[in-house]
């Protein structure tokens, strides 16, 4: 209780909000980090995915993979990348990217793998390309999937983008690692605070956003399943 | 006959070494009355415990006094790799760690805060009057484990560097990197500032010395790092640590912080310990456990036994 009251006073310390080594620059840093970690990510689940989802084939394989990468830890991927690129800020950004694809890649091809079959072949059969089957059909009906895959990425690499800190003088985790060396334990907390405070908005912006697909997935709520589709009972 | 005599305060330390150690510990003690008040070296029934830091040289020094301990028909008890400073310490005053290896300047920070002493003898001497009740501090052991600042082979020759105060010579912008804490702690930049007038950046690496900061060093991120100088690292990377010519970092031996239940037999077998491990054998011991991966039990084994004392 005290240490809460601690870190809510050190938050409140006047200097911590301005100056490149403010709280505002570190969140900005952190923003930064995670959302360039999440992009790389999908540079390369989002192709794969769709490759995957499209062919209907090795989502197993794939599946199996993604497993195994989600237990490779982040702290040992990063001394690794570190050792290979050195200090500053790279390192840490491959390490979030490796982390935030097999929720996306799962996001994508689950979203894919959820349309009734019958879609894609009716869209084929009307006379759409391979091409226009994935983008005009298939990938707006997964949307709201693939948008839960983000979220799911964009948690994961918020929380775990304070690593950055370890080899760069970036993000929210330089109060972290700095409180924890010097038992300022405050520190630690307030940095905590930010970043738990950053999750639930990123979280909150995501969900969000996959309310919006789903009205681009389902615009006339056939089969909206948070249940608040117009039904019979709703208008007798 | 003095035995009734004798065994009064056998069974008096024994009830109070339990006492210590219980604060509702439901594994703590039979009772007092259970502890064999005669059997020779043991006063007591419990094993010393015997703690260690989460750093593998640490590991092997605490090992080291494990096994002298159990050569002399002592019970000991291993509660090893118990991470830093700030976890284990609390353990150690409370009674349910007997004999740990530390590093007298540190831990005189940590009991007494910031302290102007920086020489072996002085640190050595203020520690004795920081330890808390209850606890003490064995003799100082001539090895020591303390940070040093490094640079690479190369640019010490480059601008002719020895000690610390030569780096008023490098006319080139200077970049330290070390653990994140040092860019407030006195051993940062404030401190090069303030004893050498010497200004540096900083840039923190937080594997406290390790891999990624020799490579930031060989990069040339950084042209100063923080690292201990028993890491044999400095050694193998052909690093050059120079000598704190300025008195900025404190002496930090090798020291054993011990509770009253290892008695003075078994302080005196730890003295023999502390007194016979050079500077450069604990850089050994470290490098064996580096470069072989050895176990730290066979380190200590083969070292105990190189001195006579398994």
């Amino acid at each position: 209780m005290s240490l809460l009251s601690e870190a809510w006073a050190w938050l409140a310390v006047e200097g911590r909000w301005s100056g490149p080594a403010g709280i505002p620059a570190r969140t900005a840093q952190h923003l930064a980090v995670t959302g360039v970690a999440v992009l790389l990510g999908a540079v390369v689940a989002v192709p794969a995915g769709i490759l995957v989802g499209h062919a209907r084939r090795g989502a197993g394989w794939v599946a199996a993979l993604m497993g195994g990468a989600r237990a490779v830890p982040s702290l040992g991927l990063l001394t690794l990348f570190g050792l290979w690129l050195g200090i500053g800020v790279e390192a840490p950004l491959l390490t979030l990217a490796v982390l935030a694809v097999p929720s996306l890649l799962a996001g994508v091809y689950s979203g894919f793998l959820a349309i009734d079959e019958a879609i894609p072949q009716a869209a084929r059969a009307v006379g759409l390309s391979p091409g226009q089957v994935v983008v005009l059909v298939e990938l707006p009906l997964a949307l709201p999937v693939i948008v839960g895959g983000l979220r799911a990425a964009t948690l994961q690499v918020v929380a775990t983008a304070t690593l950055a800190a370890y080899t760069s003088d970036y993000g929210l985790g330089r109060y972290l690692f700095a409180g924890l060396k010097t038992r300022d334990y405050a520190q630690m907390l307030a940095g905590s605070l930010i970043v738990i405070a950053l999750a639930l908005a990123l979280e909150l912006l995501l969900a969000a956003l996959q309310r919006a697909a789903r009205r681009v997935a389902d615009p006339a709520h056939t089969s909206d399943p948070s249940g608040r589709r117009p039904s019979r009972k709703d208008h007798p | 006959m003095n035995h009734p005599h004798l065994l009064i305060p056998l069974a008096l330390s024994a009830a109070l070494g339990l006492a210590a150690c219980g604060g509702g510990d439901p594994l703590a003690s039979p009772s007092a009355t259970d502890a064999p008040a005669s059997s020779a070296p043991a006063a007591s029934a419990d094993p010393i415990v015997i703690g260690s830091q989460d750093y593998y040289s640490n590991e092997i020094v605490a090992e080291i006094y494990a096994q002298a301990l159990e050569a002399e028909g002592y019970e000991v008890e291993r509660q090893f790799r118990i991470g830093q400073r700030e976890a284990y310490l609390p353990e150690i005053e409370a009674g349910s760690i007997d004999l740990f290896p530390e590093y007298s300047g540190p831990l005189l920070q940590y009991w007494q805060g910031e302290t102007d002493a920086r020489l072996t003898d002085d640190v050595y001497t203020e520690l004795q009057e920081a330890v808390p009740e209850g606890l003490r501090v064995l003799a100082q052991s001539d090895a020591t484990d303390q940070d040093s600042y490094v640079v690479t082979r190369e640019f010490a020759d480059e601008w002719g560097l020895e000690k610390v105060s030569d780096l008023e010579k490098v006319t080139t912008p200077l970049t330290l990197g070390a653990n994140s804490e040092a860019e407030t702690r006195p051993n940062g930049p404030r401190g090069l500032m303030d004893k050498y007038g010497i200004e540096v950046g900083f840039t923190p690496i937080e594997d406290g010395g390790g891999p990624l900061t020799v490579k930031a060093l060989k990069d040339g991120d950084i042209q100063l790092a923080i690292i201990y100088t028993a890491d044999p690292s400095i050694a193998t990377n052909d690093l050059v640590s120079l000598e704190d010519d300025g008195g900025l970092f404190l002496a930090s031996h090798l020291v054993p912080v011990a509770s009253e239940d290892v008695d003075d037999n078994a302080a005196a077998i730890i003295d023999a310990v502390s007194e016979a491990m050079a500077p450069e054998e604990l850089v050994e011991l470290n490098a064996r456990s580096v470069e072989e991966q050895a176990p730290a039990a066979d380190i200590a084994r083969d070292w105990l036994e190189q001195e006579d004392m398994a």
